[in-house]
């Protein structure tokens, strides 16, 4: 039994580990998921009444997109490229235009009190919206939430948002809340 | 510059291919980490709409996904060039939406299920009337947390 076991040839290990590494390239993806994330309204309950929700309309800024993708905020056409300004003037209203939304001081925990914006963008499309003109603008509106929340974060913490930590990141989505409504289909098309 | 002109003099020895497997078991691994398995084959084709503020999803278990986009062409002569829904692994109507919602919930444990996040992959040439129908559907299942499916757009004009 003394006998010196011979050293086993791993010369086809390389093979092997190729076999393997071909398989797992074959069956498995890469894509990173990413994307915009929402929260849809629930379900208004059937036996509520439908207009129990009032909002000032000064505290709204519609949003529509029509069939061929024309773009209309605020009883104006314009390019996709201006939406982003329309919408953080809307929601930052620096000079307490009476036209735009009102503010309301709120008592946020850890930070004090801050006058937070009222506004609500609501976003309406038709059945012939395309939608990759409707992602577009989803994203601009977030682009317009994410600066202002950026400006709120470097001028409070010195910090962009995505540096804070999470209380601080709370203390900034409570200040500026992002209110995007996806309208109930049945307003689309609709003059209001 | 002698040194340069004893050519094959010397006998180069053979290259030691000893360390090949640990060089391929490493790629091997950093692909077993960094990818998923694939889950459904696609029976539709999508080219998901850039955009710039995208977030990543966090728990990627935690996502139930639905492909809305045209048939590929080897589906096209049984169901048509418009855009159709996928969901799993055969083509389905919004009315399907609701089941599909209530099994994929049942494959999440108990205190995940309220996480779950459908992730709507559209192709950005399909029209929000079918678009709009899925996020009734799911509002309707209350399966309110979304993901519009997008991918990173370069950033030409600033910011």
């Amino acid at each position: 039994m003394a006998r010196p076991v011979k050293e086993i040839n791993a010369g086809s290990m390389a093979d092997i580990a190729f076999l393997l590494l071909i398989f797992f390239l074959m069956v498995t993806t890469m894509d990173i998921e990413s994307g915009l994330q929402r929260r849809l309204p629930p379900m208004p309950d059937e036996n509520q009444k439908q207009d129990d929700i009032q909002v000032n309309r000064r505290n709204i800024l519609v949003v529509r997109l029509n069939d061929s993708d024309g773009l209309l905020a605020g009883g104006e056409m314009m390019n996709v490229t201006m939406l982003k300004d329309k919408a953080k003037e809307f929601l930052l209203n620096p000079a307490n235009d009476v036209s735009l939304p009102e503010k309301e001081e709120k008592i946020i925990e850890g930070f004090g009190p801050f006058q937070v914006s009222k506004g609500v963008i609501s976003l309406q499309n038709t059945r012939g919206t395309s939608y990759k003109a409707y992602i577009e603008v989803q994203n601009e509106l977030v682009k317009a939430v994410n600066e202002i929340r950026d400006d709120f974060a470097m001028v409070n913490f010195g910090k962009k948002y995505i540096a804070l930590d999470e209380d601080r990141q709370r203390i900034v989505r409570d200040a500026i809340p992002q209110n995007i409504s996806e309208a109930e289909p049945k307003d689309t098309g609709r003059k209001r | 510059m002698a040194k340069f002109n004893k050519k094959g003099k010397k006998d180069v020895p053979a290259m030691s291919t000893a360390s090949l497997p640990d060089i391929v078991f490493m790629i091997l691994f950093f692909f077993m980490v960094s990818t998923s398995m694939r889950q459904t084959d696609r029976l539709v084709t999508v080219k998901v709409p850039e955009a710039t503020e995208i977030a990543k999803l966090e728990r990627k278990d935690l996502a139930a996904y639905i492909y809305v986009g045209t048939p590929i062409p080897s589906r096209q002569a049984q169901f048509g060039t418009d855009a159709r829904i996928q969901l799993n692994d055969a083509f389905k109507t919004v009315n399907d939406i609701r089941d599909f919602i209530a099994a994929e919930r049942e494959t999440k444990s108990e205190v995940d299920r309220q996480f779950m996040t459908v992730s709507i992959k559209a192709d950005e040439n399909v029209r929000m009337g079918i678009v709009t129908d899925i996020k009734q559907e799911l509002r309707r299942t209350s399966a309110l947390k979304i993901m519009y499916n997008a991918r990173k757009a370069d950033t030409q004009f600033g910011n």
